[in-house]
C-alpha cells in the first residue's frame, strides 16, 4: 500500500496537477452555488475539458476537484438561501439556514467547510483501507434489502419528526411517494398519472420539487413578514459576526464528525442514493442520540445538526467510489459520469484497476486528499465574501432568490411548463407550511420513491410475489425495524402521558 | 376545523381519486403478457393510496395527540392573521413568476429576466429606478453569459421575431 501511496503522491503533486485541482475546486464551488446545477451536471459539463487533457491522472484530479467544489457550493446555497441545489445537501439546510438567519452565516459556512473536509478526508482514509473488502459486502445487498433499507430510511425520517408530528410526516412522505409515481417509470415503460399532458411524461423533476418545497415558501415568508429577514431577535442587521466557532462547539462537533464519517462512508459504499440517504440518516441518528437541550436545538441552528449531514454526505461521496473503483459499477449518478470519463480516457475501472494501472487508482485517492485540503484553504478566506450575499438589501435579494429558483427549474429541463409546475407546487408548499406540516419528508419520499418502487418490483419479480420478505432474513429484520421506528414514538408518548395522568391522580 | 385537518381531508380526497385511477383505470390498458407479472404498474400506487387514506384519517381524527404547543416566535407566520402580513406583495410576486414563465419563450431570456428582476424590486417597494434597472440588466447579462457561453446550455436571448 505504501508503494501505491508514493506512486499516487508523485502523480498528484506535479505543478500541472496542483493547478488542476485548484482550478477544479474554484469552478466547482462557483457553479455549484447556482441552484439547479449539482455536481452531476457540472462534472458532465467539465468532461469534454477533462478528456482533451489526455492524461487520465490529470483529468481525474480535475474532476475530483470539481466534484468536491460543487458539493461545497451546494451547501452554500442551502445555508444562505435555503435553496438546496442537490439532494445530498437538503439536510444541510435544516440547521444551516436557521443559523444563517441568526446572523451566524459565516460560522455556519465555516462549520460546513470543516465538516466536509473531515468527512472527505476520513472517507478517503477508509477507502484506502477497506476498498477491496467492501466491494464483496456491497454485492450481498440485493434488491429486496435495498427496498427494506429505503423503507427504514423513510420511517426513520418520519419517526424523528418530533412528538405529535409523526402522522403528519408520514402523510407528507406518502405524498412524496405519490408524486414520484407521476410519469413514465423505467421498469414499466408506461405513462402513469400524466393526465394526458406531454409535459408530465418525464415526471416531476427533483430540482423543481426541491425549489418549490424549500426556496419558494421561504421567499414567500420573507415577503409576508419583513421581520423575518431580520435576525431572530429582531435587531435587523445582517452583519456577519464571527467566522470562528468556539472551543465548546468544536468539542460538540468532534464526536459527530467521527461517527458520521464512518457511518456516511459505509452507506455510501452501497450503490444507490448514497450521499442523500447518508445525510438524512446522519441527521436523524445524531438528533436521536443528542440529549435534552441539544436535541431541542436541532432544526433551530444546531452545530451538531449542521455538522452531521455535511460530514456524512462527503464521506458517502468518497464511499461511492468503492464500487466504481473495485467493481466498475457506479453507485451514483456522479460516479456513473466519472465512469464514462474514465472509459473515454482508456482506463477500465474494475477488479483489475489496482493491478493494471495502480497510478490511476492511487492518484484518485491522493487527489481526494488534495482536493479536500485545497478546498478548505481556498474557501475559508472566501467565506466572508460569500456570506455577504445575505447583506444585499431585501428588495433586491428576494427577486434574485425567486429568479434563481426559476432558473434552477428551467436550466435542467428547458421547459417553461416546469416553471408553472414550480409555482403551483410552491403555493401548495407554502400552505402546508402554514399548517405546520414538515416538508422534508415529502422531498425525501419523492427522491427515494422511484428507487423504492424499482427495487420492490424487482424483488417481486425475482420471488414471484411477496415471499422475499420471509425468505431473506435481512429484509425481514429491516422491515421490522421500520415498523418499530414508526410505532415507538407514539407508544412512548402514550406511556409518558399515562404516567403524567397517574401522577395527577395521586397515583 | 383547523387548517391542518382541512389539509388532511383534502389529502384523503386526493388519495381516493388517486386510488380510483390506480384500481379502476390503469389495469385495462395493460397488455396481456404483462398481466402474468406478479407486479403491475398499478401495484405500488394501489398500496400508496390505501396507506395515504389511513394516515390521512389518523391526522384528520387527531388520533395522535400533539405535544404542548410552543409559542410562535415573532418572525414566524401565523396563518390566522394572514391579512396582517404583506399578502398583496406575495400574490403579486407569484403572479409575476407566472408571467415570467409564460413570457420567457416568446420575448426571450434577456428582456424577460430584466423585466422580472426590476418589476420584482418595484413590487417590494423599491423606487430607485436608476439603481434597479442597471442592476437587473447587468445581472441578467452575467447569468446569460455564464449559462449560454460558458456552460453551453441554450437560452434564447432575444424575442421570437428576431429569429434566434
Amino acid at each position: 500500500m505504501l508503494e501505491g501511496i508514493m506512486i499516487g503522491l508523485t502523480a498528484a503533486l506535479s505543478i500541472q496537477n496542483l493547478l488542476m485541482v485548484i482550478a477544479g475546486c474554484l469552478i466547482g464551488t462557483f457553479i455549484g452555488m447556482l441552484p439547479g446545477l449539482g455536481p452531476m451536471s457540472i462534472i458532465a459539463i467539465m468532461i469534454p475539458v477533462a478528456i482533451t487533457l489526455g492524461d487520465p491522472t490529470a483529468a481525474l484530479i480535475l474532476l475530483a476537484g470539481v466534484y468536491y467544489g460543487a458539493i461545497f457550493g451546494g451547501s452554500t446555497s442551502s445555508i444562505l438561501l435555503n435553496a438546496p441545489g442537490v439532494a445530498g445537501t437538503v439536510a444541510t439546510s435544516f440547521d444551516g439556514y436557521p443559523m444563517a438567519r441568526k446572523g451566524q452565516a459565516g460560522k455556519a459556512l465555516t462549520i460546513a467547510a470543516v465538516a466536509s473536509f473531515a468527512g472527505g478526508t476520513i472517507g478517503a482514509i477508509l477507502l484506502m483501507i477497506f476498498a477491496p473488502a467492501l466491494s464483496s459486502v456491497a454485492l450481498l445487498f440485493h434488491s429486496a434489502e435495498y427496498f427494506a433499507l429505503m423503507v427504514v430510511g423513510l420511517s426513520a425520517i418520519a419517526a424523528f419528526a418530533g412528538t405529535g408530528q409523526v402522522a403528519k410526516a408520514l402523510m407528507m412522505t406518502i405524498l412524496g411517494l405519490i408524486l414520484a409515481t407521476v410519469g413514465e417509470g423505467a421498469l414499466f415503460n408506461m405513462p402513469r398519472f400524466t393526465l394526458g399532458l406531454m409535459d408530465l411524461q418525464s415526471g416531476i423533476s427533483f430540482i423543481t420539487l426541491a425549489m418549490a418545497m424549500f426556496a419558494l415558501p421561504e421567499a414567500m415568508f420573507l415577503v409576508l413578514n419583513p421581520l423575518r429577514g431580520a435576525n431572530a431577535d429582531g435587531s435587523g442587521s445582517n452583519k456577519i459576526t464571527g467566522l470562528r466557532f468556539s472551543r465548546e462547539e468544536a468539542k460538540a462537533m468532534a464526536p459527530v464528525i467521527g461517527r458520521q464519517s464512518i457511518q456516511g462512508f459505509f452507506i455510501g459504499v452501497l450503490p444507490g442514493a448514497g450521499a442523500t440517504i447518508a445525510s438524512f440518516l446522519g441527521y436523524a441518528v445524531e438528533r436521536n442520540i443528542a440529549k435534552g437541550e441539544e436535541q431541542a436545538e436541532f432544526g433551530k441552528g444546531s452545530v451538531k445538526g449542521l455538522a452531521a449531514p455535511e460530514t456524512a454526505n462527503n464521506a458517502a461521496c468518497t464511499g461511492s467510489f468503492v464500487p466504481l473503483l473495485t467493481l466498475g459499477i457506479p453507485g451514483s449518478g456522479t460516479t456513473a459520469i466519472l465512469l464514462g470519463a474514465l472509459i473515454a480516457l482508456n482506463v477500465t475501472p474494475g477488479p483489475r484497476l489496482m493491478t493494471d494501472t495502480p497510478e490511476v487508482f492511487w492518484a484518485v485517492i491522493i487527489s481526494m486528499f488534495i482536493g479536500n485540503l485545497v478546498l478548505l484553504i481556498l474557501n475559508l478566506p472566501l467565506i466572508p465574501y460569500i456570506a455577504k450575499i445575505l447583506a444585499i438589501p431585501r428588495n433586491y435579494l428576494i427577486p434574485f432568490i425567486l429568479f434563481f429558483t426559476l432558473m434552477g427549474a428551467y436550466i435542467g429541463q428547458n421547459n417553461a411548463t416546469e416553471l408553472l409546475i414550480l409555482v403551483g407546487l410552491g403555493v401548495m408548499a407554502t400552505i402546508l407550511r402554514f399548517a405546520d406540516y414538515p416538508l422534508a419528508p415529502l422531498l425525501i419520499g419523492f427522491i427515494l420513491g422511484t428507487m423504492l418502487e424499482d427495487n420492490f418490483a424487482r424483488s417481486m419479480q425475482l420471488y414471484r410475489g411477496l415471499d422475499f420478505i420471509v425468505e431473506r432474513p435481512m429484509t425481514l429484520a429491516l422491515l421490522v425495524l421500520a415498523m418499530l421506528l414508526v410505532l415507538l414514538p407514539s407508544y412512548r408518548a402514550r406511556r409518558a402521558r399515562r404516567r403524567a395522568e397517574g401522577v395527577a391522580d395521586g397515583d | 376545523m383547523v387548517l391542518d385537518r382541512w389539509i388532511a381531508l383534502i389529502f384523503i380526497a386526493f388519495c381516493c381519486v388517486y386510488g380510483y385511477l390506480a384500481y379502476f383505470t390503469m389495469d385495462q390498458l395493460l397488455p396481456p403478457f404483462m398481466q402474468r407479472n406478479p407486479v403491475w404498474p398499478s401495484t405500488f400506487p394501489k398500496v400508496l393510496s390505501v396507506l395515504g387514506v389511513v394516515v390521512g384519517l389518523i391526522v384528520l381524527l387527531g388520533l395522535e395527540k400533539p405535544s404542548g404547543d410552543s409559542e410562535p416566535s415573532a418572525t414566524d407566520i401565523n396563518y390566522r392573521r394572514l391579512h396582517e402580513y404583506k399578502l398583496g406583495q406575495a400574490l403579486m410576486l407569484l403572479g409575476l413568476m407566472v408571467a415570467y414563465a409564460l413570457a420567457l419563450r416568446p420575448i426571450g431570456f434577456l428582456l424577460a429576466t430584466t423585466l422580472f428582476l426590476a418589476a420584482g424590486s418595484a413590487v417590494l417597494g423599491e423606487r430607485k429606478w436608476h439603481v434597479m434597472i442597471p442592476v437587473a440588466m447587468i445581472a441578467t447579462g452575467c447569468v446569460w453569459y455564464l449559462v449560454q457561453e460558458v456552460l453551453g446550455i441554450f437560452l434564447r436571448p432575444f424575442p421570437y421575431f428576431m429569429g434566434i
